[in-house]
């Protein structure tokens, strides 16, 4: 019953498709690139940005990734350019520039 | 139905075990390798309220699954109920009736609406104040059924019961007796009654 | 060895339930059902099965904790009846949909209203095209039967579907009947081990089941769920058949009695079919040519059986214990014609309601329809669409 999912798209015939539409994988989402449909993008100034990490927990779609107690650079794969994290920013750090980049 | 095959309508009220009497008589008809069917009629019943159940025996698979409005066997577990269910309703002429009362037979008659089959009855208050101490009409009308309809010999009936009750009040053994003291003298009770009628 | 016993059919479903011993089984009190999750519950107590028993708070949870238990690869069962099937109504379609190999025990009984405790088959009728497999019962026997066969049908590859095991509300599920019991260990291994291919609690295999599709996927996916339900029919043909092997009792789509020769026959579902065959008998003596067919898989629908055996008769009564309200006939009728149709077999069919809400189905009950149906095939007219046992001024 196991298959790989990589291989159903909206073209599959009906008998492609798994019993109940079950997915056989996790954190398929990851493959998903929703960075796509940004129309404006979050721009990082890593000078002005004092670590507080207030952004990383607002973000929607888990795309600014802390590493060793510090945020990185945005995940732009996955970033929809919501700009929740600009409003969040105590510093002025992160900047909204019209534009999916 | 077959020569062979009963059918019996219990009326009783709510908490008073017609229901469990009917089930009983399944039980211990099956034991003797008859067809049975014991059920009740079920609505929104609370205690007192009238209710009926049904008993079909056979020696032949049964597989009718209604109720039952042409009985061979009528079994009314309280007297009372005489003044307000037409209990004889559908009851064969060649049936009869069982009715829990101190009354005679012939005293009861003028209460079943002209009821012309056999009439018998047990004074199970009597019977189980004095076997068992409390008021329970169910062993002594379960008895009169057996005795009544024939549907199993005594001796049988007797043995099956025993260990029903064994089984039943194995932690309460004490009442064991008198149960079967209950179903004992119903017996003797209507023994007059019933060598009465097969002489008529 | 089969055992002879008597046991009422909750008693029956109970027994058959510890024999199975499924994993979980989440279950919600209602008459007439109660017994069952009750006497499972005893005998769990009694250390005389094992099974996970959850007690929810309501029938929307019974059903939603049995999806849940299904998908993390339990074998899961619950029980319940009438308004009780009605609060699980979402839950069934996803249960369904979600390919799911579980089984219900229904004791049906009316839906409100008038609020009433006693039997018809509004509620599994009601229930009709949630994507469930649903096997009706005669009797003690049958209600017990059918719940052995119903986890090795569920739960084949071909089908994966839940199956609803019903019978009669009161009629049999507190009516003391005889029985043939089969052995413990006979029916676990009639039953078999459960061992899902794919499931949630499978360390280093995730699935999701159950996720949002878009309509690219959705139509496909319910075509699928229809082709399993198409399929199940076979299996349920093939489950039978080992059943006979082991057990000795054979099961078909549905029962033919007397119907080889029939002129008219009675089609009709559940415990009224055994009255139905006295009537039968009775008439047969007296020189009618009358037959009973009793429908026992309802879903899957077989349609083109149905329409085969019927198409040499004179006329059919097609008997619901249920109103569709739609003013031409019960479901089973509606089924019943269109199977008629479609397969261009041209028979006298009247639809008859009975039995609503516990009203009773006599022997004579039975006789009148059938002398109704000769009258309907030498011509004469009458609404086709009627009423059995209901008061009216004008009388029957």
């Amino acid at each position: 019953m196991r298959t790989d999912i990589s291989n159903i798209n909206e073209q599959s015939p009906c008998e492609d498709l798994t019993e109940g539409l079950m997915i056989f994988a996790g954190g398929t989402s990851a493959d998903f690139k929703t960075g796509e449909w940004r129309t404006a993008t979050p721009v990082f100034d890593s000078v002005k940005c004092k670590q507080c990490l207030l952004c990383t927990p607002v973000c929607p779609d888990g795309c600014i990734p802390v590493k060793d107690g510090k945020r990185d650079d945005f995940d732009m794969d996955h970033c929809k350019g919501c700009g929740i994290c600009e409003k969040a920013c105590p510093f002025g750090a992160i900047t909204m520039k019209q534009g999916g980049m | 139905m077959s020569s062979k095959s009963i059918e019996i309508r219990w009326h009783g009220r709510g908490g008073q075990g017609a229901k469990t009497a009917a089930l009983l008589l399944a039980d211990v008809c099956f034991k003797t390798g008859a067809y049975v069917q014991g059920f009740p009629e079920y609505g929104p019943e609370r205690m007192g309220a009238p209710i009926t159940a049904f008993n079909r025996i056979s020696d032949k698979e049964i597989r009718v699954h209604s109720n039952i409005y042409n009985p061979d066997l009528v079994i009314v577990v309280d007297e009372s109920l005489l003044a307000s269910v037409d209990v004889t309703a559908g009851l064969k002429t060649e049936g009869a009736i069982i009715v829990n009362t101190d009354k005679t037979a012939d005293e009861v008659r003028q209460f079943l609406n002209g009821y012309e089959g056999r009439v018998y009855t047990v004074d199970a208050r009597t019977i189980s104040v004095e076997a068992l101490g409390k008021y329970f009409p169910n062993s002594p009308m379960l008895a009169a059924a057996v005795a009544v309809s024939s549907v199993m010999d005594k001796e049988s009936f007797i043995k099956e019961m025993r260990a029903s009750y064994e089984h039943k009040f194995a932690k309460k053994p004490e009442v064991i007796d008198g149960n079967m003291k209950a179903l004992t003298m119903t017996f003797d009770a209507l023994e007059d009654q019933l060598s009465a009628a097969s002489e008529r | 060895m089969s055992k002879k016993d008597r046991m009422s059919g909750n008693e029956a479903v109970a027994y058959a339930i510890r024999q199975v011993n499924p994993d979980v089984m989440p279950a919600f009190p209602i008459t007439p059902s109660t017994e069952i999750p009750q006497m499972v519950s005893s005998y769990i107590a009694n250390g005389e099965m094992d099974t996970e028993f959850i007690p929810v708070e309501s029938e929307h949870s019974s059903m939603s904790a049995t999806v849940g238990a299904e998908a993390a690869g339990a074998r899961s069962m619950t029980a319940t009846s009438s308004c009780g099937l009605a609060f699980m109504w979402e839950e069934l379609l996803v249960a369904a949909s979600n390919r799911l190999p579980l089984v219900l025990a229904l004791v049906n009984r009316t839906l409100s209203g008038p609020i009433n405790i006693n039997c018809d088959h509004s509620d599994s009728m009601g229930a009709r095209d949630t994507g469930w497999i649903q096997i009706y019962a005669e009797n003690n026997q049958e209600a017990y039967d059918n719940f052995i066969q119903a986890f090795p049908i569920a739960e084949d590859s071909r089908v994966h579907l839940p199956v609803m095991v019903c019978q009669d509300g009161f009629i049999t599920s507190h009516a003391v009947e005889n029985i043939l019991l089969e052995e413990d260990a006979d029916v676990k291994e009639f039953v078999g081990e459960y061992h899902p291919e794919e499931f949630l609690l499978n360390p280093g295999k995730p699935v999701a089941v159950g996720p949002y599709a878009i309509s690219a996927y959705s139509m496909e996916a319910k075509y699928n769920q229809e082709q399993a339900m198409i399929r199940s029919k076979e299996v349920i043909r093939e489950v039978a058949a080992k059943f006979k092997e082991k057990f000795g009792r054979g099961f078909e789509l549905f029962e033919q009695y007397r119907t080889e020769d029939a002129d008219y026959i009675m089609l009709i579902i559940g415990s009224a079919a055994g009255t139905a065959k006295t009537a039968v008998d009775e008439l047969r003596d007296n020189g009618m040519k009358a037959g009973v067919l009793k429908l026992r898989v309802f879903r899957p629908f077989p349609a083109e059986e149905i329409a085969e055996a019927l198409k040499n008769c004179k006329a059919v009564a097609i008997m619901d214990r249920c109103e569709s309200y739609n003013g031409h006939g019960g479901p089973l009728a509606s089924e019943v014609t269109a199977a008629l149709y479609m397969n261009r077999a041209e028979v006298e069919a009247v639809s008859y309601v009975y039995g609503l809400a516990g009203r009773d189905f006599t022997v004579e009950t039975a006789c009148g329809i059938f002398k109704e149906l000769s009258e309907a095939a030498e011509g004469k007219k009458f609404a086709q669409h009627r009423y059995v046992g209901l008061r009216t001024r004008k009388g029957q």
